[in-house]
């Protein structure tokens, strides 16, 4: 079975005198590996320059407000269920009387948890979210954390800020190509 | 005292301390080590009589090659136990006896030989050089020197029919 | 000797010294660099400005580890296998002519640590007491790896040894003088000795190679088969010296490479440069300018043998250890004698560039070879 054309069949037959000297072989190693040695690296220097993550990359989660700044989500805990990493977790409480404008369901979470040590990122709780509230943005990374009590998100890191409103800038973008561009746009 | 005078005293307090710890020393890799110092002490030496050529000789051949194959050979074998059997009486008085004969054979060489002198004003301090050494040997001892060339390959070749292996020999 | 002669010499050996060490320590960070570079990577580039303060946060590293002595070793052994290695690598670049001579008023001083007329004798003692580290240090660690890492060490480098000294015995030919300077004087301008000693350079570089224990010759130190190798059980400071030494033999055996045969501080129009600039700018300051672009050109050539050291290290896989022994005395021997006779042919008759003749005998042998070979024919492997 032939898999590439690269492949190569093994024998072993005689080497050559110019075989047996290695010196042809080791000179043609030496130009291969010389020509890496200028090639353009493929490393991209993380803090300094940022690859660019195109507009279905999956990253920090966030909670939306809608249009009059209302929380759209209303605790139905369909993306708990979806969720394959159990991340989520939430407490759900009744709107009072004059919070209409807070919340916009009649029932919402008082408490929405995400814990970034297990999600894996799959963005299942977008898909099954029936209010449209829960989306992974495509511009921003969960920032590094180094303890344990900066694992867990609340709603202070997760709900919209109404003055930096999340517009996915592309709703019809196609798929990810299978080859990752890797055009450096610092973002 | 001049200062060559204070490096030959110290270098010859050094040379017979190692080569008293050679033969005193309980771990042969340790009198092995010693040797080595030896031989540089005695490099050394032959740097103070100028003879630089003999000098990086005797590193090169004595403590850089030869010595290393005593180390080598000695490292394979395990050493660790005292190998109380080949220290009976009869093999320490053999060593003293052995070693005393030779010490007297050499008191009375030195002591028939005549000192070789030189004329200060006559002598000329390239003596000990490679150039000088060279002409000495390709010219005035050559015959010598070769007979002691063919005695070296005889030997070698000799030491490479002893290591062959041959047809039937177990295979380690 | 006069007081400021002394001044100067001392100030030199000093210079000197300091430079061997700067540059070991620069290679380590140069190795990482160009084995990133080599990879597709950037190599070490967060300490300073692309990463060029890294040797000073590895040996940050080195002091601050834990020194241990294994229980069951040899305590005294085990110290001295490192210093012994370092010395060795140290003491070996003092009679490295690195430029032709200051000059002081009336004084002319060459720029070496020290002149003596066995320079290279001096270089191959001491290269051969190099291996006393390791060996020293691999068996005082009363373990088995590093017993065999260091009983490889010993035995390649003595084999390469006779390999080494005879590829140079036909330049000593040549030139009549054991001197490295009167060898690298004699190569004045453009007259270099890899023109006349192909085959002896080809010899000598691979030579060099397997007595600073790089790879394709770093057997003692194979990680695959022998953890460590001689190193196993060193940690701390202990062990950067193994790794310094390695560096400092580099850097050496880079200097008398390109002294031996890419004509040390020689460059083709060297005395038009010379001329010009003691015209101009007077006898003393000309000179002294002069002798310093000759050392830079020296450098330049022992920067690009290390540049190579480290290009070799990052293509070429290992030997195995056979192939070690067979390439050593099967070949490297019996050619660099055969070298050595067509030399000495060469020297009578006056053909001055005999030793190409194995060269073109051996490409030529090569050619015929593989036209005659056959064709490629796929063969079922045999199990």
């Amino acid at each position: 079975m032939q898999l590439t054309n690269r492949s190569k069949e093994v024998s072993n037959k005689e080497m050559t005198m110019a075989e047996k000297m290695y010196l042809p072989a080791i000179v043609q190693g030496l130009a291969i590996t010389i020509k890496h040695f200028f090639a353009k690296k493929v490393t991209i220097p993380y803090p300094e320059v940022k690859r660019y993550l195109g507009p279905v990359f999956r990253g920090h989660h966030i909670l939306k407000r809608d249009e009059e700044g209302r929380e759209r989500c209303t605790a139905c805990g369909l993306c708990a269920v979806a969720c394959p990493a159990e991340a989520i977790s939430m407490v759900a409480a009744e709107r009072k009387k004059g919070e209409e404008n807070l919340y916009r369901e009649e029932k919402y979470a008082a408490v929405y948890e995400i814990n970034m040590l297990r999600c894996i990122f799959c963005g299942l709780c977008e898909e099954a979210c029936p209010k449209q509230a829960v989306y992974l943005r495509h511009d921003k990374l969960v920032p590094i954390f180094t303890e344990r009590d900066q694992v867990v998100y609340g709603k202070e890191e997760l709900v919209e800020k109404m003055s930096d409103r999340y517009i996915r800038t592309n709703p019809d973008a196609q798929a990810t190509p299978t080859e990752p561009s890797f055009s450096r746009s610092v973002s | 005292m001049k200062p060559t005078e204070i490096l030959f005293y110290a270098l010859t307090a050094i040379t017979l301390l190692s080569a008293s710890f050679v033969v005193t020393a309980r771990n042969p890799i340790h009198s092995v080590l010693a040797l080595i110092l030896t031989f540089f002490c005695l490099s050394g030496h032959y740097i103070l009589l100028n003879a630089q050529f003999l000098a990086a000789v005797n590193i090169i051949v004595y403590a850089g090659a030869i010595m290393v194959l005593f180390l080598f050979v000695i490292m394979f074998l395990n050493m660790k136990t005292e190998d109380e059997e080949a220290k009976t009486t009869i093999t320490k008085l053999a060593a003293v006896v052995v070693g005393g004969v030779l010490l007297v054979v050499m008191v009375a060489v030195f002591r028939a030989a005549s000192m070789a002198t030189y004329n200060p004003s006559t002598y000329s301090a390239k003596v000990g050089l490679v150039e000088n050494l060279g002409l000495v040997l390709y010219r005035d001892y050559l015959l010598p020197f070769e007979l002691a060339s063919v005695l070296l390959l005889v030997a070698m070749v000799g030491a490479v029919m002893l290591g062959k292996r041959e047809p039937g020999d177990r295979h380690f | 000797m006069e007081l400021t002669e002394l001044i100067i010499k001392g100030i030199l050996i000093v210079v000197l010294f300091g430079v061997t060490l700067l540059i070991a320590m620069y290679s380590t960070w140069a190795e990482r660099k160009v084995a990133g570079f080599i990879q597709d990577r950037f190599g070490p580039n967060r300490a300073g400005p692309g990463g060029i303060f890294q040797p000073l946060a590895d040996a940050g590293k080195m002091f601050f580890k834990e020194d241990f002595i294994p229980s069951q070793a040899n305590k005294w052994l085990f110290i001295l296998g490192p210093c012994l290695a370092i010395l060795t690598a140290l003491m070996s670049s003092a009679v490295i002519p690195f430029g032709e001579s200051i000059r002081y008023e009336d004084l002319l001083i060459p720029v070496q640590g020290v002149e003596i007329n066995i320079g290279i004798l001096y270089v191959f003692g001491v290269v051969s007491l190099g291996v006393y580290g390791l060996m020293v240090g691999g068996w005082a660690s009363n373990n088995k790896f590093s017993l065999l890492g260091a009983i490889r060490a010993a035995s390649q480098n003595i084999s390469y040894e006779i390999g080494f000294g005879l590829s140079i015995i036909a330049i000593l030919m040549m030139t009549g003088s054991l001197s490295i300077r009167a060898i690298v004087e004699q190569q004045h301008g453009f007259a270099w000795n890899l023109f006349n000693q192909p085959l002896g350079f080809i010899i000598f570089l691979t030579c060099a190679f397997a007595e600073c224990n790089r790879t394709p010759f770093d057997l003692p130190e194979c990680e695959t088969e022998l953890v460590g190798g001689y190193h196993t059980e060193y940690s701390s400071m202990k062990l950067g010296f193994y790794l310094f030494a390695e560096y400092i033999n580099m850097f050496v055996s880079s200097a008398i490479i390109a002294s031996l045969y890419f004509g040390g501080y020689n460059y083709p129009g060297m005395d038009w440069v010379r001329e010009t600039l003691t015209g101009s700018l007077g006898a003393a300051t000309g000179h002294n300018l002069a002798t310093l672009v000759g050392t830079i050109v020296l450098f330049g050539k022992i920067f690009f043998f290390i540049f190579f050291f480290m290009w070799v290290r990052w293509t070429l896989p290992r030997f195995r250890y056979d192939q070690l022994m067979n390439l050593g005395w099967k070949t490297f021997i019996p050619l660099s004698i055969l070298n050595v006779v067509v030399t000495g042919f060469g020297l009578l008759y006056d053909v001055k560039y005999a030793s190409w003749a194995i060269v073109i005998v051996m490409v030529i042998m090569a050619m015929v070879s593989s036209a005659r070979a056959p064709k490629p024919a796929v063969q079922p492997q045999r199990t």
